[in-house]
């Protein structure tokens, strides 16, 4: 059947085909190579294409807000007003507020965001999912749709009731159902960078009873608008905040500053940028191993294209044939990458979906992207094949027909170095040899240590998590527990807390929401005041360098200070957008690049007389004796006037079982990628040797070298580039792992760049454990060398 | 040696001298498709301490056959080749490999240098695994290239190319020196000078030598002369009057 259908070919096809079966083992290995780059760019692009039109979908059909604010308290009629303003479409007015919620299976009390929904007018904007359970009843006062996340988290369900300290009243809240919205893709409390579903969850409850329990009848705190097509966001902005000013607006901020938005678009982001590189290191691979093999096959057809050519085969026609070859080889690879991209892509997909809770999940695998992965390919296979045969197609056919010369070897660096006494012939046979094709070598280092690459990055982002849980548990957040007040109260209440069982120490602080001004440039930001010579709470740079709290001025987290401008020295103007709105110019005394968040400090006291007021405070961080922990906890979650209690151990445990798990799985990817690449390189470069010296090892053989040792030769090249490939990789990892530190929001998180020495060794020993299986693969042909065969020929 | 069984050596009478090989009724048989090559029809042949031995024949007569065999490159399809007292045809691979290694000495038709390896180098590369070597730049001397040490193969003609070929072979000090065709890639007055070369060895160092030529010419050096056609051995003469190869003319 096969020789059938072979008769059929022209006689160059035919050749093509015996070519590539006489080749199938590097074929294989390069195609293993092309069908990883090519998932990964599939799967990558689909996923990021799918989720970004998952999320346009939801953020559309859920009537996500443009603009957010939230004001003191405002009464209805202002709604009006907002609607004047030019450039706005439509406006939903609500109750916000943050409660206490008490979990049975939670020693600590929880915190809740409760949003009002007005049920007169529907949902306008920020649309609810109810994915369980059903709607809220407008007659139902107690009556709350909880968020998906904190429901799966504390398997709560639909009918079951939870206890809220609303307003400082304990109320028994019964859960209608679960629901997801746009506004909080998201699920984390303002200020922390990782999400804490145990004890962070959103509740929705009906306008009419959030407006009793909050005092908020006819009246509202927060805001939320969309914009006509066409209107300036930051003009709209700028109305807004004129118009809630008087009502103790803090400063309205646009989609991009949605700390739910801002979070899902940098995951979005970073998934482009991995979906980016990741297939570039994979083709250029692919072109480097093509060229490698189509390489050797030239020059072992050289006499054979001498006489195509001699008998009238034009340069285009054979250079064609080595391109298709090279097309062929990898295109088996391509479909095999396109399907496994399309199934991981869904896959992942999936993941993200779930991870997200996006109610509408629409996977799409844009024609476009398989056009690409289809383009991309050949353009490796191309630049492959014309690399590679453009000599030989160029040289005349007498000259072509002629053997090529004998490898011309002569002294290079090493005999004149003297350096030659030390080493052993192999070791010199290994080296001239390399010396021979530096570029090659230099092509197959590169290659290798892609992989090192990859394996470096994927455990560098291990170091950079844990260098930010070293700092931001172990030096920054030394308290055991946070504690913020609803309200600020007097400093007295410092002896309160510290009269609480296994209560020993007691730091306060007090924090107002500010807007900063340098020159053009405006932020919002929290400003905390901090006391002297705390030490439960500290300024700790992402280098592990201490900041002291200094008597005046501010301390100010680098990227605020980038962003507006500013640099130490420089007088910022700090608008308190709460109370009675101080404005003051307050000095840069120092900045500091925090690994998390984007703080603004100073000494409490200043801070007091900033803001004209008598010592209060706006919460305390506290140092608890372990055993009296359950009854402090019992004690907080019964004192109205705390709004929130913080626990780092707890958040630190949260974080590692959801983003320990995401860094694993994307790390086993890396792992599984970086093997296809070195074994792609390694496994290619040894079978070219083979091909290339297998009369030399043969002639060894009958010399009376043993299989060992010409296998050691053999492989003794694939183990010095692999060898070099070492600090390379490392080097281009490094690059690499700053590029993504960059890549990332720095408004969220700084990755620290510190690579241990863990990431090094297993960045190497995993590729050299490859590269070391795909060589031993080739030795195993040794067993086949036909030692009498050598004897006959001439090279 | 280990693995090769030592054996009860045959009759051996004490004025005949020494066989440092012995094959006995050796065959091979290639089978190609429908049709079997019989490359060798039950040989028998000694090869004696620190004889030359020049086997002769036509092209395709079984000449390097018999030679890989009892090189220990290739097993026959029955019959026995003894080693002093190995058995070899009873060895596996690595057995072999460690008679070549230890015993045996290679001149082949093409040199099969390592390129990558200067003169003395491919002359150290077998020393270095030898068990009681002579100098490499000794051995080069020997085949007078002591001149050309540093050379690499493709700075040097070939008949210097075969020349450090036989000082890799003879470097080693094997007990039996095997060259197939030594001048077959050369021309009439390079391969007298490797031929010269070859007399010197196993007249100075005493290495028994079999040397496979389809040339007549070169018989005339030999100790023995051993005649081979169609896979059997013809006729063996001894010279009374061996010639120098100088001596000779083709
Ligand atoms: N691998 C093989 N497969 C099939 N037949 C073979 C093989 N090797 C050798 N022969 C056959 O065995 C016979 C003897 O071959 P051999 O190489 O020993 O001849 P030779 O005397 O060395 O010839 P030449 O002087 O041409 O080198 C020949 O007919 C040859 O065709
Ligand atoms: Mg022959």
């Amino acid at each position: 059947m096969v020789k059938q259908l072979l008769k059929l070919l022209s006689p160059l096809n035919k050749k093509l085909v015996r070519d590539i079966n006489h080749l199938r083992g590097q074929v294989v290995a390069t195609a293993l190579v092309v069908a990883c780059g090519v998932a990964s760019f599939v799967a990558m692009q689909a996923t990021y294409d799918s989720l970004l039109l998952s999320r346009d979908t939801y953020y559309s059909r859920y009537r996500f807000a443009d603009v957010f604010s939230s004001v003191k308290r405002a009464p209805e009629g202002l709604e009006e007003d907002i609607r004047t303003i030019p450039g706005v479409a439509e406006v939903q007015t609500r109750v916000v507020s943050s409660v206490t919620i008490d979990l049975p299976d939670l020693p600590e009390p929880a915190q809740g965001r409760l949003v009002s929904v007005d049920l007169t007018r529907g949902s306008i904007l920020n649309g609810l999912y109810v994915q369980r359970g059903r709607e809220l009843a407008d007659e139902a006062r107690d009556e709350v749709l909880i968020s998906g996340a904190f429901a799966e988290a504390n398997g709560l369900n639909p009918g079951d009731s939870l206890n809220a300290v609303i307003n400082g009243r304990w109320r028994r809240l019964s859960i209608a159902g679960i629901a997801l919205s746009p506004e909080y893709i998201y699920e984390i409390r303002p200020g922390s960078i990782f999400p804490d579903n145990r004890r962070f969850g959103i509740l929705w409850m009906s306008r009419r009873s959030a407006a009793a329990a909050f005092d908020m009848e006819n009246a509202f705190n927060d805001v939320a608008l969309t914009l006509a097509p066409g209107a300036n966001e930051a003009d709209v902005i700028e109305r807004l905040d004129d118009v809630l000013e008087p009502y103790g607006g803090t400063g309205a901020i646009g989609r991009a500053d949605q700390y739910s938005h801002r979070f899902v678009s940098n995951e979005l982001s970073e998934l482009e940028v991995f979906g980016t590189f990741i297939p570039a290191i994979f083709l250029g691979v692919v072109a480097f191993l093509l060229h490698l093999i189509l390489s050797r096959l030239v020059g072992i057809e050289r006499e054979q294209i001498g006489l195509l050519k001699a008998f009238g085969y034009s340069n285009r026609t054979i250079g064609l044939h080595y391109l298709k070859l090279a097309v062929l080889a990898i295109i088996g690879g391509i479909v095999i990458g396109i399907a496994l991209g399309a199934w991981l892509g869904s896959g992942m997909t999936a993941l993200y979906a779930d991870f997200f809770r996006f109610p509408i999940l629409e996977f799409t695998l844009p024609f476009s992207v398989v056009l690409w992965a289809f383009m991309i390919s050949f353009a490796a296979a191309a630049i492959g094949a014309v690399t590679s045969v453009s000599k030989a197609v160029t040289t005349r056919p007498a000259e072509a027909m002629r053997p090529e010369p004998p490898a011309d070897f002569r002294a290079g660096f090493l005999e004149r170095s003297g350096l030659n006494r030390m080493f052993s012939a192999e070791v010199r046979m290994i080296a001239r040899n390399l010396a021979r094709h530096p570029i090659k070598a230099l092509l197959s280092i590169v290659g290798i240590s892609l992989s090192v690459a990859l394996l470096f990055i994927g455990f560098y982002f291990y170091d950079a998590i844990n260098r930010l849980i070293e700092i931001q548990f172990n030096r920054v957040q030394l308290e055991d527990v946070e504690v913020t007040f609803n309200e600020p109260l007097p400093s007295e209440t410092r002896y309160e807390l510290l009269n609480l069982p296994g209560v020993n120490r007691v730091e306060t602080y007090r924090a107002v929401p500010v807007r900063l001004r340098f020159g053009s440039h405006s932020r919002r930001a929290g400003l905390i005041g901090m006391e002297q010579g705390g030490r439960l709470r500290n300024i700790v740079d992402k280098n592990l360098r201490d900041v002291r709290i200094p008597n005046e001025g501010i301390v100010l987290s680098t990227t605020l200070a980038e962003s507006l401008g500013a640099a130490e020295g420089d007088e910022v103007t700090v608008e308190v957008t709460e109370g009675s709105r101080p404005v003051a110019k307050v000095a840069v005394a120092d900045t500091v690049e925090e690994a998390v968040g984007m703080g603004v400090y100073m000494d409490s006291d200043a801070l007091h007389r900033l803001l004209k007021e008598s010592e209060v405070v706006s919460g305390a961080y506290l140092e608890v004796d372990e055993k009296y922990a359950q009854e402090l906890y019992e004690t907080l979650k019964n004192t109205p006037t705390v709004a929130g209690v913080g626990r780092p151990q707890a958040a630190l445990d949260s974080f590692n079982e959801t983003v320990g798990q995401t860094i694993g799985t994307s790390t086993a990817f890396l792992i599984g990628f970086a093997c296809v690449i070195a074994f792609g390189v390694v496994y290619n470069g040894a079978r070219i040797a083979l091909s290339e010296r297998g009369r030399e090892l043969a002639s060894l053989r009958v010399l009376g070298f043993t299989r060992r040792e010409i296998g050691i030769i053999l492989l003794g090249e694939q183990a010095i580039l692999t060898g070099w490939a070492a600090p390379v990789g490392w080097a281009i990892g490094f690059v690499l792992c700053f590029a993504t530190t960059r890549a990332i929001d720095a408004e969220i998180i700084r990755l620290p760049l510190v690579i241990s020495v863990a990431t090094f060794v297993y960045s190497f020993l995993i590729v050299a454990f490859a590269a070391l299986l795909s060589g031993l693969l080739v030795a195993w042909r040794l067993r086949n060398l036909d030692l009498i065969e050598v004897l006959k020929t001439r090279e | 040696m280990d693995a090769i069984t030592d054996t009860v050596r045959k009759d051996h009478s004490p004025d005949q001298p020494l066989a440092v090989l012995q094959a006995r009724g050796l065959s091979k048989v290639y089978h190609m498709g429908e049709v079997d090559v019989h490359a060798l029809r039950d040989v028998d042949l000694d090869l004696f301490e620190g004889e030359l031995a020049v086997l002769l024949g036509a092209s395709g007569s079984g000449k390097s056959t018999l030679l890989n065999i009892i090189g220990g490159l290739d097993t026959p399809t029955s019959g026995t080749v003894t080693f002093r007292d190995h058995v070899l045809t009873e060895a596996d691979d690595a057995a072999l490999t460690e008679y070549r290694r230890d015993h045996v000495g290679f001149v082949f038709q093409f040199y099969n240098l390592i390129p990558s390896l200067t003169a003395l180098e491919n002359v150290q590369l077998i020393t270095e695994i030898a068990v009681d070597p002579m100098d490499p730049a000794e051995a080069l001397k020997l085949v007078g290239l002591g001149d050309r040490l540093h050379h690499f193969p493709a700075q040097l003609s070939g008949g210097e190319q075969q020349r450090v070929a036989i000082a890799r072979a003879v470097a080693k000090q094997p007990d039996v020196l095997l060259c197939d065709e030594p001048t077959g890639a050369l021309d009439y007055k390079t391969g007298k000078i490797v031929l010269e070369v070859i007399e010197r060895v196993n007249r100075e160092l005493n290495t028994t030598t079999a040397v496979i030529t389809h040339n007549e010419a070169i018989s005339k050096m030999a100790d023995r002369v051993i005649r081979i056609g169609s896979g059997r051995i013809v006729s063996i003469e001894t010279n009374e009057e061996k010639a120098s190869p100088g001596e000779l003319s083709w």
